[in-house]
């Protein structure tokens, strides 16, 4: 009996009970469905994690000025102003693992350019922040020297304000207002997107740090060279726990901490804080597909149960089929392959579902979704082994009858 | 040497504690174009040597040899080869499969013969036409009378041109001019050189055959040749 004929012999068998055959299906449609689907929202959530650790730059972290303490009450995080441009540049030079570090002051202000205006966040800085951030320019240039030194009236911005200001217009050598300071666009940056908090990271202008102070800001002499935050890139290789490690040594020395104190200061490794998040979202991610494989496996006892009730339903046929000459394997081949016949159909229907589904979770929901080849190939050698797992015990119990028994079934 | 050689064949049934005896020193030889009658009440035995004849069931004792084949310690498979190519069956139910057609029910025992599909197709309509249904093909069993349903049975049972016929109570479910007519057809293969072996309890379904073997628990208590049917209606006609 060759398999084209047990093909088409297993077909008609599950055509002439189509509701039963379809109705069992459905566990196996849905099965492969849910494991598709699952498979691709966890697969998107984990790209987009990746995407978000590429938007960050690698081997990153962060010095955020610690609490203020004020007549012995302790105010937030970040209430201080204990870190200074000085800080960075000794960071930058004597800790070996370092990069690059960035000092940032950041600020919301409105910008205007001729009659469209936009309100924006302002970040003070040096150009080694893009080197920082992993952030090329899209068009124009960075600061030179003489601009970060003598608050030079230009400004490089981001994406989403090139958008608002300009439309589609070329934004270079454009005039645009910040505060009352009139300042030059001598660059845009590429775009990055959003951020792992989902905030759009290209609405943002940057502006050499006096420009901030002297320009937007207007800052008091007093605080001159207080900054918000800075930003430090550990060297490809290096640990960053150990960099880590000697810049908080070294940020305490400079800030005359008794060996008691508690640091002035907090230092954030944002890598590491993605790298979790990934974790999770790929822990997350096998944790649905697992639960869409458990409803694959009922899916796969349903197909059993019906073999079962088929092979008892169709004893006198086996007789028959006996009688005249099927061996024992050839029955066995027979309810198998119109078990796995049966699973492989099933789990076609439930690829078409589950893509539709991928494509309506994605669109509809706004979702990130990754359909992959690989967790198709996944669902159908899954669900063939289902059937092939599941119908074998029916088989077997076919192939086992003997032909006198079989025959005078009634 | 005898198509069929059956040597002291013993069948016993073991029910709670009684031991049953359905076949008991049985011994028999059918020649090459015989045409046998096995008659008996209910429980004589007489389809339990049938099963044993036609390799569905195997002897608690004795020996049979099919066509010179010892058939006594074959597995299951070889069985089922011999079924394949030297015995058709007929059934008193006809045994056809549901919602398929003519056609393909006759093809089935060329499907385990492992015949091409298209030589498949040209047997199974010569094998129908040979029975007289080679304009019913296409049809399934449910659209086919039961006299044609005994027909498409028949030549399922000689597609796969087998030396011996068994037939169990071929025309126990047909009613009289119906069953005349399978008969009918029965004794024209039998005619035609085919060993046909039948196993029936009326009379007058008895007298187409042309020996007659009458079983009583298990054992045979009559064995006689007879003058078949056959003739009689030759010679009326």
């Amino acid at each position: 009996m060759n398999l084209l004929t047990a093909l088409l012999a297993a077909l008609r068998a599950l055509g002439t009970n189509w509701l039963r055959s379809m109705l069992t299906m459905l566990g196996i449609i849905i099965g492969v469905a849910a494991v598709i689907t699952m498979i691709a929202i966890g697969g998107g959530a984990q790209a987009r994690v990746e995407e978000q650790m590429k938007s960050l730059g690698t081997n990153i972290m962060l010095v955020l000025p610690g609490a203020q303490t004020t007549g012995g009450v302790r105010l937030g995080a970040q209430t201080g102003q204990t870190l200074t441009e000085e800080d960075a540049r000794a960071i930058a030079a004597e800790v070996p693992e370092v990069q690059a570090a960035a000092p940032s002051l950041r600020t919301g202000a409105q910008v205007v350019a001729a009659n469209a205006n936009w309100s924006t966040s302002v970040m003070g800085t040096t150009p080694e922040y893009l080197e920082v951030r992993d952030w090329p320019l899209a068009a124009g240039r960075s600061f030179d020297a003489a601009e970060m030194a003598g608050s030079g009236k230009v400004v490089v911005i981001g994406q989403t304000v090139a958008q608002q200001l300009f439309g589609d217009a070329d934004p270079i050598d454009q005039v645009i207002r910040v505060r009352k300071a009139p300042l030059q666009v001598i660059g845009m940056l590429e775009r990055k997107g959003q951020n792992s908090m989902g905030q759009d990271q290209d609405d943002v202008i940057v502006v050499p740090l006096s420009t901030f102070r002297n320009r937007v800001q207007g800052m008091s002499a007093g605080r001159i060279k207080r900054v918000g935050a800075i930003s430090v890139k550990i060297r490809e290789g290096q640990s960053m726990t150990d960099a880590g490690e000697k810049m908080r040594e070294l940020l305490r020395q400079r800030h005359r901490l008794q060996s008691g104190a508690d640091d002035d200061f907090s230092i954030r490794n944002l890598t590491e804080m993605l790298q979790a998040q990934e974790e999770s979202s790929r822990v997350m991610a096998l944790l649905l597909a697992a639960v869409a494989g458990v409803s694959l496996v009922v899916g796969g006892i349903g197909i059993m149960n019906i073999m079962l009730v088929s092979v008892t339903e169709r004893t006198r046929e086996i007789g028959l089929r006996m009688a005249v000459g099927a061996r024992s394997r050839d029955i066995l081949g027979q309810f198998l392959i119109e078990a796995v016949t049966m699973s492989l159909v099933g789990g076609a229907i439930g690829i078409v579902l589950g893509m539709a589904a991928t494509w309506a979770i994605g669109s509809l929901a706004g979702w990130q979704v990754l359909l992959s080849a690989e967790s198709i190939l996944l669902a159908v050698g899954f669900s063939a082994a289902v059937g092939v797992f599941f119908g074998f015990y029916p088989a077997r119990r076919a192939a086992a009858l003997l032909p006198i028994q079989a025959l005078r079934h009634e | 040497m005898a198509l069929i050689e059956a040597r002291s064949l013993v069948k016993t049934y073991r029910m709670g504690d009684q031991v049953v005896h359905a076949l008991n020193d049985v011994s028999l030889d059918i020649g090459e174009g015989e045409f046998v009658a096995i008659m008996g009440a209910s429980g004589s035995g007489k389809s339990t040597l049938m099963n044993i004849l036609g390799c569905l069931d195997r002897p608690s004792a004795g020996t049979l040899r099919l066509a010179g084949e010892e058939v006594e310690g074959l597995d299951g498979d070889a069985l089922a080869s011999i079924r394949n190519r030297r015995i058709g069956f007929v059934f008193q139910q006809f045994n056809l499969l549901p919602r398929t057609s003519a056609a393909d029910n006759v093809e089935l025992p060329m499907v385990y013969a492992g015949v091409k599909p298209a030589e498949r197709r040209t047997r199974a309509l010569a094998a129908l036409q040979r029975v007289g249904l080679g304009d019913r093909a296409m049809h399934t069993p449910a659209e086919l009378s039961g006299g044609q349903q005994q027909r498409v049975a028949i030549a399922r049972a000689l597609v796969n041109q087998p030396r011996l016929i068994l037939a169990d109570e071929p025309t126990g479910a047909l009613d009289t001019q119906t069953s005349e007519d399978i008969m009918r057809l029965l004794a024209e293969l039998n005619a035609q050189g085919m060993t046909i072996v039948m196993v029936t309890h009326e009379a007058d379904i008895a007298m187409w055959a042309r020996r007659r073997i009458v079983f009583r628990d298990g054992r045979i208590v009559e064995d006689r040749p007879q003058p078949p049917r056959m003739a009689a209606v030759a010679e009326a006609a």
